[in-house]
């Protein structure tokens, strides 16, 4: 412990004198906000990872319909595409509330994060319509191995909106009780990282799962 | 008391925030995103349903309109840019994405190998019977 602070406080700990370039000064450790957001990087690409697992799962089993209908047979595309606008809306709206969170606007906070909000429940909403159509007409995740891989794709991504919605409340509850503190703006921070991120995974989804899956 | 911290790593930036530019920079920012990206989407929608082009070619030019709004929404949206404060998070990315081709692509691999090598389910059951 004594070495590392004598170290730090030699003006050159490396020995790197007359090259200028290399003088390295050292600050101390990063602050809270990096620190704290690389954190929740890595969580988002270990997430990302583990949703890799479900692609490959379904493109290993989308074949297997075991006799059960196909994608094709399956897919709505009108309403994957409304799907598609409403998630990226919303991310656009967070994105706003994330600037508005920066300048301390709590209004327009409250307005983009209840627009985001609004967008996120009309996305689930027409998911959970699709799903349960699919289980009415007798395609739910027990028909098929085809179908137990998509129901565990699209749902995994669909629990992720709905954790995101609960998050997303807890956000607008704590500025409106506590205001823009520095903890609660590295809360907004990753909150609209994993929104975004979420974003992402259904460009997958929607181009793997149904664009491709709705060629016969 | 988080405005001075801010103001003394003005280089250092953590993953999603943006260099510099007053908000309506940083709004305009969002809008060139979601433009680029409703128009990837509407491309990709469009050319899942038509007639007008080869038809093999049809899921690469999904796959590849798809990377690529991926890559709209890193950079608009979660700010990735080649900055030097934003190496680790591209490094981090690098790896993400490494661990994910391996994931997808060696499952496709095996499986296609498996299918294509081994005795088919059908004939395994008679066998059993």
């Amino acid at each position: 412990m004594a070495d590392t602070t004598l170290a730090y406080a030699h003006p050159d700990p490396h020995r790197l004198r007359g090259i200028p370039h290399a003088a390295v000064v050292h600050e101390g450790p990063a602050p809270k906000r990096i620190v704290t957001g690389f954190g929740f990087w890595i969580f988002l690409l270990s997430d990302i990872v583990m949703f890799s697992c479900f692609f490959a799962t379904y493109a290993v089993l989308v074949d297997q319909t075991a006799g059960g209908p196909k994608g094709s047979e399956l897919f709505d595309l009108r309403r994957v595409a409304v799907e598609t606008v409403l998630l990226l809306l919303s991310s656009f709206t967070c994105g706003l509330a994330n600037i508005a969170a920066d300048i301390r606007n709590k209004l327009w906070f409250q307005v983009g994060m209840a627009a985001t909000c609004v967008l996120g429940l009309a996305f689930l909403y027409l998911e959970a319509r699709e799903f349960a159509d699919l289980v009415a007409r007798g395609a739910g995740p027990t028909r098929s191995a085809f179908l137990t891989a998509f129901f565990s794709l699209v749902g995994c991504h669909g629990l992720h909106v709905s954790a995101g919605i609960l998050w997303l409340l807890t956000m607008m509850a704590q500025v409106f009780a506590k205001g823009f503190r520095a903890d609660i703006g590295r809360r907004i921070m990753c909150f609209a990282l994993f929104w975004h991120a979420l974003d992402i995974i259904w460009v997958a989804v929607f181009s793997v799962v149904y664009l491709l899956g709705s060629k016969p | 008391m988080s405005d001075q911290i801010s103001e003394q790593h003005r280089i250092d930036l953590a993953p999603g925030d943006e260099g510099e530019g007053g908000v309506g920079l940083r709004v305009l920012g969002y809008v060139t995103g979601l433009g680029l990206a409703l128009l990837l989407t509407a491309t990709s929608f469009f050319i899942a349903g038509t007639d007008l082009v080869w038809q093999p070619s049809i899921p690469v030019a999904i796959i590849v309109l798809a990377i690529a709004q991926m890559g709209v929404h890193l950079v608009f949206f979660l700010h990735l840019t080649t900055g030097p404060d934003n190496t680790n998070n591209v490094m981090a990315l690098a790896f993400g994405m490494l661990i994910v081709f391996l994931v997808i692509g060696g499952s496709l691999w095996i499986m296609a190998n498996l299918n294509q090598n081994m005795v088919p389910m059908d004939q395994i059951m008679q066998m059993q019977r």
